[in-house]
Formats: structure tokens, sequence, C-alpha cells
């Protein structure tokens, strides 16, 4: 006699672990890259404080200038400079991924469209630098 | 625990064959329900390995006459002619409605769709998706049968039996595999598009699937096997894994070297070794030409020594990166992944493989069989456009051309018929029975299924191979009937229900079997040499006495019995075939 | 290199296991042995109620997904020597219901496929005599999306599908983008309207593993990318332009 409760199908599910993103390199790199944005944000929000502070008078400015001389916010600044510049390089490089530009029926290879992104941001970076340090 | 459905068509595999059937039959009578019901999800059925391509007349400068003439010198005068006929006619435009689904033809520059040369063709008549033809044809036609409601989809079900009553094939005892429930599936009108039987032998380019189940299907419910001693090698296989390396490497320019690097084919009645391919010759010469002055060659000892058993070498390097890459990337990919051979810089080992079968259930050109409301096509039917050896690139069209006309054949025959009688669930019980006591409550058993499965595939290749003999055919047939005797004894290591993926390989297993017999029964029987078809004991084709189909029934006793039924001959007499003059 | 290597295999039986466990087999070592090939050594000699599902064993048919030591592969086309000196293990594709062994429910896909339309989109058919001209360069723009054999590694690389089962995943959108480009298709609209929602291609967060697990090259990770682009210029568009206009 057959067991009719033989002929159920059930399957066994898989849960993901909260902390898969711990396991691969890849899956890791995914989630600093996400990680990054709130380095993003906060890099926004000292601009504005620097905004304000230059409205509000040089001694204002001077006070900022002090807090942000303090090891805490410089060693969080140079966390953020990491995380800004890894949120970058890592979106130059997807961006070939999203964008398929042909020329003349060929495909354009991914570095033609990382370059240029590299190349402005090499640029822009140097007007910058020789803005704030030519005098 | 049985389950019981029902729809007007049931189709037996899905496919090339199986969904082009299923969608004419959804064009035909968009009111009929049809069920594809198939052992594995469609998209893994064998034609996604076709590479070369299809062949369907294009060009200004050629005619559907030269192609019928190409196709039954081909198959060495044993087709059909008036299938032929309707073969040529209806393959082009069963090529372009493809085209319309959307599939990726390769193309010329202006966007027309290109054609490619192919063997045995004396024009240049053959479609391609690159070398991935039969896997783009497939995905096209299973993405398209989507959108047709009316198709019911059995994925994973392995059909057991067929349900006949009063002479009248009216469904199908299909095993659902997740869960082991055995179903019938009723219908007014069954087509089997089950594929071919490849793996009876040990070396084939043939996939894990195709162990010959719609042939014994059709040979058990009474259903004559036609033309089963014509198997074709293809002369170009990898070595070890059996993996093909299309026939278009060579349409392309590839030559076949011997151990001296000789173009060994000019030996052999093909014509003169040219630099540049020439049309049915050398090179494109037919299947079975090729494979047979491979073992002449290895008689002379002049192949190559590898290690598993004696290679020539197919020899792309002339042709270019350029050429390789464009016209054939997926050869390329096969042999960087399975042979780590760049076929730019190196040559191809390859020997013959057992590759198609010509032979299958008989049909008339609408696909039906002799059975009333059994229908077949693609290549477990016999129609026979193939002959005593098929042409490369006739295959694809096939199972267009053929798949539509039985689709439509028996959407119309559906349609007058009454429903399937409610008693035929008796036989399904029977067959629910049958399947517990012979497999899953059996005591005892001693025979692996790997070792029978190995005897089968090894006195095969030994005996009914390239070349074959009275005496090793006979030796054959007594072997499997051994086998046929020990499977009573077979042992299962799994008794359960869910997924039992060795009872269906024991299931496979009897149907190879029994197939394996009709081949070698009528190897035996045919005392000439035709086509693929090489008696070293009678060399020579005798129209006289066989030019004709063998037809296999099976006996109350399960035994094959061979008649024969004539070859229907239009316009083409039968004469001496001709290739490289 | 020796001559034996050990598979630690996943086995599991509905009826009588309540979760997957690993099962050790030794096998020969032979150099031209894929992962399939020493399956296929267990069931026939070791242990003939080993499932899993294979087929063409030449890359093409895309039965034989597994999981092989962490990754998503095919395993006809995973050589047996590249883990040596092993162990190797062996285990169901990640992300979907396993059913026996090595065997995973993936009737999901078919839905979610079906749904996406993957077939021409016309509005007006030509006749069966003429055909539809589609240029090298145009044959080009979906080549790349036409190759998918469905086998699902690119699914069981997902994390977004491993987290939230409704997303429709990268084959199913990457060749619902395959019939976009297609030169001879007018069906994009009726794609998008299923497609751009937060389980289509807003749901891909674009970690880009489906695309480095697939066997053929299809770039499902660019395609949705590719088709975000798309959605986001229509949307842009349908403000722009006037009514009708688009």
């Amino acid at each position: 006699m057959i067991n009719p409760t033989e002929y159920l199908p059930k399957s066994y599910h898989t849960r993901i672990s909260t902390y898969w993103w711990l396991t691969r390199w890849a899956y890791l790199k995914f989630i600093l890259r996400e990680a990054s944005s709130v380095f993003v944000a906060w890099i926004v929000v000292l601009t504005l404080l620097q905004i304000r502070a230059l409205t509000d008078g040089p001694a204002e400015y001077a006070e900022l200038q002090k807090w942000l001389q303090s090891p805490l916010l410089l060693a969080l600044n140079a966390v953020s400079f990491f995380f800004v510049v890894f949120h970058a390089v890592t979106w130059f490089n997807l961006a070939p991924k999203a964008m398929a530009i042909r020329v003349r029926g060929k495909r354009l290879p991914g570095l033609a469209i990382a370059a240029p992104n590299y190349v402005a941001w090499a640029a822009i970076s140097a007007a910058v630098a020789w803005i704030l340090l030519r005098g | 625990m049985l389950d019981i459905s029902s729809h007007d068509v049931v189709l037996v595999g899905g496919g090339g064959a199986g969904l082009r059937a299923a969608i004419a039959i959804s064009e035909a009578a968009p009111n009929l329900s049809v069920a594809v019901v198939s052992k594995v999800y469609p998209m893994r059925s064998h034609t996604v390995a076709a590479e070369g391509g299809a062949a369907g007349v294009r060009l200004a400068d050629d005619s559907l006459d030269d192609h019928a003439y190409d196709t039954i010198s081909g198959g060495d005068w044993l087709c059909d002619q008036d299938a032929v006929e309707v073969f040529v006619k209806e393959a082009p435009v069963e090529l372009m409605r493809l085209e319309h689904w959307g599939c990726p033809w390769s193309r010329e520059p202006d966007g027309r769709i290109a054609v490619r040369s192919f063997g045995g063709m004396k024009n240049t008549r053959t479609w391609f998706a690159a070398d991935k033809t039969g896997f783009h044809m497939l995905h096209t036609l299973f993405q398209t049968s989507l959108k047709y409601d009316a198709v019911t989809r059995y994925d994973e079900y392995y059909v057991t039996r067929l349900l006949v009553d009063d002479g009248r094939v009216q469904g199908v005892v299909a095993l659902e595999l997740t869960t082991g429930k055995v179903q019938a599936i009723t219908a007014k009108a069954v087509i089997l598009c089950t594929g071919g039987c490849g793996r009876v032998f040990r070396f084939t380019t043939n996939a894990a699937i195709k162990t010959g189940d719609g042939m014994a299907l059709a040979y058990r419910a009474g259903a004559p096997l036609k033309d089963m001693e014509f198997v074709q090698y293809h002369p170009t296989g990898l070595p070890f894994t059996g993996i093909l390396i299309t026939e278009a490497a060579r349409a392309e320019g590839g030559y076949l070297l011997n151990k001296d690097g000789y173009r060994y084919l000019q030996d052999y009645n093909l014509g003169t070794a040219e630099p540049k391919p020439v049309l049915r010759s050398m090179e494109l010469g037919p299947r079975d030409r090729l494979s047979q002055a491979f073992v002449r060659e290895q008689e002379k000892g002049r192949t190559v020594a590898g290690p598993y058993g004696p290679v020539v070498n197919l020899d792309l390097r002339h042709l270019g990166a350029k050429t390789i890459s464009a016209k054939l990337p997926f050869v390329r990919e096969l042999c960087l992944k399975y042979e780590h051979i760049d076929p730019i810089t190196q040559v191809i080992p390859v020997r013959p493989v057992v590759h198609y079968m010509m032979g299958g259930v008989h049909t008339d050109l609408n696909g039906a069989t002799p059975v009333k409301g059994l229908y077949a096509a693609g290549e477990v039917a016999c129609v026979s456009i193939n002959g005593a050896n098929r042409l490369g690139s006739n295959s694809l069209p096939e199972l267009l051309v053929f798949g539509a006309r039985a689709g439509r054949a028996a959407a119309a025959y559906a349609a007058e018929q009454k429903p399937p009688a409610r008693h035929l669930l008796a036989q399904a019980l029977d067959e629910e029975a049958r399947l517990q006591e012979q497999f899953l409550q059996k005591s005892g058993g001693r025979e692996p299924i790997a070792d029978l499965r190995d005897e089968m595939q090894k006195i095969m290749e030994q005996c009914a191979g390239i070349y074959r003999s009275g005496e090793s055919l006979a030796g054959a047939a007594g072997k499997l009937h051994e086998l046929q005797d020990r499977f009573r004894d077979i042992r299962l290591d799994d008794r359960g229900h869910l997924f039992n993926t060795e009872l269906i390989s024991a299931l496979e297993l009897s149907c190879m079997l029994e197939v394996a017999e009709t081949m070698a029964q009528c190897a035996m029987e045919r005392t000439e040499s035709r086509g693929a078809h090489q008696r070293t004991d009678y060399p020579a084709r005798n129209d006289e006495k066989f030019l004709a189909h063998s037809m296999t029934y099976r006996t109350t006793e399960g035994r094959p019995r061979v008649g024969y039924a004539p070859v229907t001959i239009t316009r083409w007499p039968p004469a001496e075939r001709v290739y490289g003059r | 290199m020796a001559n034996r290597i050990t598979l630690e295999v996943t086995r599991y039986h509905p009826a009588h296991d309540e979760k997957p466990r690993l099962e050790a087999y030794e096998v020969p070592l032979r150099k031209e042995w894929v992962v399939l090939d020493a399956l296929n050594y267990i069931k026939d000699h070791l242990d003939g109620s080993l499932s899993f599902r294979w087929s063409c064993r030449m890359g093409v048919c895309g039965s034989c997904g597994m999981t092989v030591n962490g990754v998503p592969k095919l395993t006809c086309a995973t050589f047996l020597s590249d883990y040596a000196p092993g162990p190797v293990r062996v285990e169901p594709m990640k992300n979907f219901p396993v059913l026996r062994d090595l065997i995973v429910d993936t009737s999901d896909f078919l839905l979610k496929l079906a749904k996406s339309k993957p077939w021409i989109i016309r509005k007006v058919e030509k006749p069966l005599d003429e055909e539809y001209f589609q240029t090298p360069t145009q044959l080009d723009a979906y080549k790349q999306f036409s190759m998918c054999i469905n086998c699902m590694l690119c699914y069981a690389a997902c994390q977004v599908y491993g987290l939230d089962p409704l997303f429709s995943g990268p084959a199913a959108i990457a060749l619902a983008q395959r019939y976009n480009l297609d030169s001879r298709d007018q069906g994009a609209g009726e794609r998008l309207d299923i497609l751009s929602h937060h389980e289509g291609i807003w749901g891909c967060t674009f970690v880009g593993e489906c695309t480095k697990v697939c066997p053929n090259n299809v770039d499902p990770a660019g395609a949705i990318q590719q088709y975000k682009l798309t959605a986001t210029m229509e949307w842009v568009k349908s403000f722009v332009l006037p009514r009708g206009a688009k």
C-alpha cells in the first residue's frame, strides 16, 4: 500500500543569512559601496556647515575650522574621503554596463566610456586645486 | 493516487518538432486544448545542441529540384520522393516563419538572411544562426509558444505508455517526476516528438535524454518502426566527450588530415584536394562516406593514435581568427573548454560519432502512423526524407515542416473525434500497478542499471557500428536478448516516489533495449550495403531486393519481426551516388 | 596528481530528511572529467539514488547548474582537476527550493519569463514570402542577450532574488531586453509597463554577480541597467513631450 502523503511535493527552502554580504568579497564590496552613500551625505552636510559658518562671519568660521581639526573629525573625514573616492571609482567602472553606446555599428569598449569620466574627474580636481593653492 | 486530465491533443516531447506542432495546432484550431508533455523543460530538449544550420532553398541559382536531388542521392535512393518534394517546398517557408518569430539568423551586410554551404549539397542553401542554430531555433519556438494560452505544459513528466482503446490512441500515462504521481492524460490525438535514440551507443553526440522513448512507446502500441538499421555517424566528434564539431567547420573550409597531414578523403572517390571548399566534394561529401573513409584509413594505419582511440585532425588554422570567431564561435568555445585547444592555432582531434537515427516510427506525409490517433514528427519519425543517410542541415527544417504538418493533421483529426472513453482509466491503473510491481516494490534485484546499459552500448558499438556483418549482428541480437532477460532482474537503490531519477533511468533503459533489438534485427536482415548501413559481407547495393523500407513490428512475444514496404519514386530513378566529380 | 578526489554532495529526501546534509564520496580523479562525470560515477557505481539533472553535457541545454565550492556553475563545464586535491563541495543552486538532493524547483522562472512577453510583438505582419531585413549591426544590438540558455545560475547568484522571490530576476529581464532591442519588434512599450516597477528592473541593486556567473557572457546586469536608463528616458519624455508624441 502506498502512503499517499509520500506524493505530496515538499521542498526545502533555505533562508539567506543576515550576514550574506560577508560570505564573498564581491558581496562585501557591494555593501561597502552602498554604505559609502552615508559618507557622501556627510560631505554634503559638512559643505553646508562651512557655507553657514562663512555667512555668519570670520569668528564663526574660525571656530568651525578649529572643530574640524579635532582628532575625531579628522579621522571621520579621512574615512569619508576614502569612501567618496571608492564611490566615485566604482560608479565610473559601472557606467559602461549601463550605457551601450554604438559607434559605426561597434559597441564602444567599456574603457572608452569609463575613461572620459576619469579624465573629467582629474581635470575638475586639478582646477579646484589650482584655485585653492595659487595664492 | 491517480490523477486525470484531458486535452484535445497531447504532444509527447517539447523540442523543435513538439513546439512547432503545438503552435501549429493553436493557430489552426485555437479552440483545441493542447498539452506538451516532456521529461525535461522544453528548452533543455536536444534540438538545442544542433549547430550548423537548416537547409531551405533561398538563392536565385538554386532550385527545389536541386535540394530534392541532393537529399535523395544523399539518402542513397531510400527516401520517399513525394515526402522529399513536400519537404523541400515547405522548408524555406517554415524557416522564414521562424525569421518572423524572431530567430536571430546570421545576416548579409545588407540585412538579408545569409546562407552557407553544407555537406552533400550542391548549392549553398543552409540558413544559420552562427553555429548555435538549433539553440536559437529552439528558444525562439519555446518563447513564441509562451504566448498561446491553449498550450498547457507538463514539464518534467515522463510518459510510460500510450492509452490505446478500440484501435485508437486516446492519451498517455505519465509519471510526474517531482512527486512520482501517475497521471492519465487523455486526448483525441497524440503526437510523438521525442527525438532519437543515440544513447543506445556508447560514443554519441546525443544528450542523455535521447533514449528512444517515443520509438518504444509507438512500437509497443503496435506501430512499425521503419529503417531502423540506418544510424548516422557524424565524422567529426571530439574524442572522449563525443561533443559535435559542426559540419559548418568543413563548409567554411576546414580540412580533414590523417597522421601524415594528408587530406585522405581524396583516396576514397570523394574528389580532388582543392584549397577552397568545393560543394559535394572532399570534406563536403556526405556524412556516411566520410565516416566510412575514417574506418578505412584506420585500417591502413594512417590515423593518429589518441588516448581515446584513433583520431584524425580537423584543421581550421588557415581560415584565420576572423572567420573562426564570426562563423564558428561555438566550435572554438567547445575546443577551448573541453580539449584545451585553440582551433585558430591548433588542429582539432576528431573521430566519427553516433549522431542521428534515419529510422523511426513509420508515418505518412502528415505525420500519421498506421495506429489511429497516433502521430509522430522529428527524429522519432521516419517519413522518410532521410533514406539511408541524412544530409547535414536537413534535420532542423524537417522538424519544422513535419512538426507543423503533424500538428495540423492531428488537430483536424481531433476535431472529429468523440471524447476518450472513461474506461481508459483502468489501463492507467494497470500501468501504475506495473510500475509498482516491476520497480518500486520489487524485492531483490541484482542487475545494476549502469551495467546493463554499458553492455548494451558496448555491443551496439562493436557489432552494429559503421561497418557490420551478419555474424556481428547476430552476436548483437543474441546479447540484446540476454540483456532483455536480465533487465527483469533489475536492481534499484531508490524505491521512493519523489524525483526518482533512477526509476526514469530504468524505464529509459527498457526503451533503449527494445529499440536496439529492432536495429540489430533489421540490420541483420538487410543483406546489402546502402548509405549508412555497410555490410562487410554484402558490400554492394541491391536495388532489386532492398529498394525498400524495413518495417519492424513487435510480435506478441515482444520480439521484432521485419517486413518491407516499397519506396516511393517520383522523378529520380535510382542511380549511382557521385561525389567529387 | 592524486588519482582520487572526495566529493561532498548534498543529499536531501523530503520524505525522510528534515533538512539537507552533506555526504562524502570518493571518485576517480581524471583530467578530462568534469564535476558532472563524477556525479554520474557516483550514481552508476556508488549510490543509484543520488538525483540531479543533466542532459547535453556540452554547456548548451542548461540543465546541470549547481553550486560548486560555493560558486554557481554548470557542472558539465567545470573540471574536477581544477579543484584538486579536494574535497569538492557540490550543492544545489542557491535561492531555489530544494526538491531532492541536487534538484531545485525553477518553475518560478518559467512564470516570470512568460510574464515578460519574450516573443516578437508587431502591429502589422508581413506575408511569409517577405523577410524583415536586419543588418549585422542590428543583429549585434541584441545578439548577446539572445544567448541565454536559462540555466538559472544568475538567479542562484542574485541576492535580490534570494531576499525577495518576487523580483523578476536577471534572465527574464535580459530576455525581455533581447526582444526590445530586436529591430523586428515593436513591443518595448508593453514590456516596459510590465517590468518598470520595483519587482522588475528597479528591484535590481546592481551587485553584478549575475553577469559574473553567466556561462554565456549574456551580461544580464548590463541588460537591466540599460533597461533602467531607457525607462528613465521614457519617464522624462512623458513629462517633456505632449501626449501621444512618443
